[in-house]
């Protein structure tokens, strides 16, 4: 599974840490997203899924 | 000339009034002609206070999707614009919630980092003590009480005060002023003399922070206008929407939930009966969208042609998305009027969707968890002291709650 983020379109909602705290985390400054980990393990698929699924700003992209 | 009758003309004679009443007896359930809509089609014409008549958008998936839809505006001063009320005397100004992009980014993304998931969490052993504090003085008074002045209003003002750097021991004023721009009944000169009274006493709060910044949001916005990135009139709009949007949401939904789950017994026991924090996460989930509080709609209006449903949105024409009724919609939730704590409702749409979605929603969430894991087990008798239909409901308020909750235990 392959994740991509655009911190242009992230509005700091902080709903992909909620969801996946492994892949996803926010930059001190303003909050933006920060990719922990662009390839994770399938077992964490769920929960990446549902990050993109509830991102307000449509910034998470995941691929398989 | 000829006297056939323009099928759009028809459509908006037509168009029912919205906001569209709930039915008597069931508080928490939306209007059920919302429901109506929502299974006749995706858009419908409404008629508005002032005989607009925008389209009302009443499905889960047609909702996110104009929501984040670049071409859908926010801003409240381009024509089309579906107001709630009328514009006050000389306007006023308004803070992010209300423009669009870039503008919207830039002011937003200098106050999103309070708001990020661990420094909101490192609030909550905070949070915990001021919920407990409450709870001890609620128990040492008055039984019965009005659960909304002695505790579902306090906890959100003093989270949000201390956050900010407003001080506590001016609730008073800055509650019965937010209480008056909430309304949707008040003048449009009531409104506007409510809002002045705010946006004067965070400008004067901003000049104390100017010369005397302290660790809180307000000081940080004080360095960014002494270093020139923001404007002070900016900064004491951006107060005036964190401080009103920052406690009388939670406060609804901590007072509404509580009576929701009177009405629900077999649910207040089971959040009674847990420690589970995954349980008590999924209840406030399944809460905010089961009540809904944010009632009025999210409101846009349209900068292109938008198709949507075999129908077309044309530029500047205005835009409701009842974003109530979609976290009802039962292509999304099964059994969507059920209120059900267990269930997996985190895809709710009670913070909006879209750039605008609730900046302060990690906030609310910790908030709520901590209410509700809370009050309930250290008060297990707590119980309503009034007939449900004796409770004064906010039908005439941009949030839905109560006014008051008498309980006893
Ligand atoms: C349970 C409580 C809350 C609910 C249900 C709620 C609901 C909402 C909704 C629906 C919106 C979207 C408005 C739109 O798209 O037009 C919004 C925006 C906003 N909320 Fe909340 N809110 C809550 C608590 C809070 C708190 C605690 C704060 C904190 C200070 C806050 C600050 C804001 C701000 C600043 C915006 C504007 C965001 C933007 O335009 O980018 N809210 N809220
Ligand atoms: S969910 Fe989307 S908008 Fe929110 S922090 Fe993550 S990437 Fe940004």
């Amino acid at each position: 599974m392959k994740v991509t983020v655009d911190q242009d379109k992230c509005v700091a909602s902080g709903q992909c840490v909620v969801a996946a705290m492994e892949v996803f985390d926010q930059r001190e400054e303003d909050g933006i997203v920060v990719l922990l980990n662009a390839e994770p393990p399938a077992e964490q698929a769920d929960d990446i899924r549902h990050a993109a699924a509830v991102c307000p700003a449509v910034a998470i992209e995941v691929r398989d | 000339m000829t006297s056939t009758v323009n099928p759009l003309d028809e459509r908006d004679a037509k168009a029912p009034e919205y906001p569209m009443a709930r039915a008597a007896g069931c508080p928490f359930d939306p209007p059920p002609a919302l429901r109506d809509k929502q299974q006749e089609g995706p858009l419908a014409r409404v008629r508005l206070w002032d005989g607009s008549t925008p389209w009302l958008a009443t499905r889960y998936a047609d909702q996110r999707a104009l929501l984040a839809d670049p071409r859908v505006s926010a801003d409240i001063n381009r024509p089309g614009y579906p107001r709630q009320a009328p514009m006050p005397p000389g306007g006023t100004g308004v803070s992010f919630i209300l423009k669009d992009d870039p503008e919207h980014a830039r002011l937003r993304r200098m106050v999103t980092a309070p708001f990020a998931i661990k420094r909101v969490e490192a609030m909550r052993p905070g949070v915990q003590k001021i919920v407990d504090d409450l709870i001890d003085e609620l128990l040492a008074g008055p039984n019965p009480v009005d659960l909304v002045e002695a505790f579902a209003l306090p906890v959100p003002s003093l989270v949000i005060c201390q956050l900010l750097g407003v001080p506590y021991s001016d609730h008073d004023f800055f509650q019965d002023n937010s209480k008056v721009i909430i309304n949707r009944n008040v003048t449009p000169e009531q409104r506007s003399v409510a809002h002045g009274n705010l946006l004067a006493y965070l400008d004067d709060l901003m000049g104390e922070k100017i010369a005397r910044p302290v660790d809180d949001l307000l000081s940080g916005l004080a360095g960014r206008i002494t270093a020139g990135e923001l404007a002070r009139d900016e900064a004491a709009q951006m107060g005036v929407l964190l401080l009103i949007a920052g406690h009388e949401t939670t406060a609804n939904m901590i007072a509404l939930g509580t009576l929701a789950l009177f009405e629900h017994p077999d649910q207040l026991a089971l959040l009674r009966d847990t420690d589970d924090p995954r349980l008590i996460a999924s209840a406030v989930e399944e809460l905010l969208r089961y009540l809904h509080i944010t009632h009025s709609g999210r409101r846009r209006v349209a900068t292109a042609d938008i198709e949507i449903g075999g129908e077309v949105i044309r530029a500047g024409e205005g835009l409701i998305l009842a974003n109530d009724i979609a976290n009802r919609d039962p292509d999304v939730f099964a059994e969507p009027d059920r209120l059900d704590l267990r269930r997996d409702a985190r895809r709710h749409v009670a913070f909006g969707f879209g750039v605008h979605q609730c900046l302060g929603q990690p906030l609310a969430r910790m908030e709520l968890q901590v209410v509700y894991s809370t009050l309930y087990r250290r008060i297990p008798t707590l119980r309503s002291a009034a007939e449900l239909d004796r409770i004064p409901f906010k039908h005439d308020g941009s949030v839905y709650g109560v006014y008051e909750l008498p309980v006893t235990w």
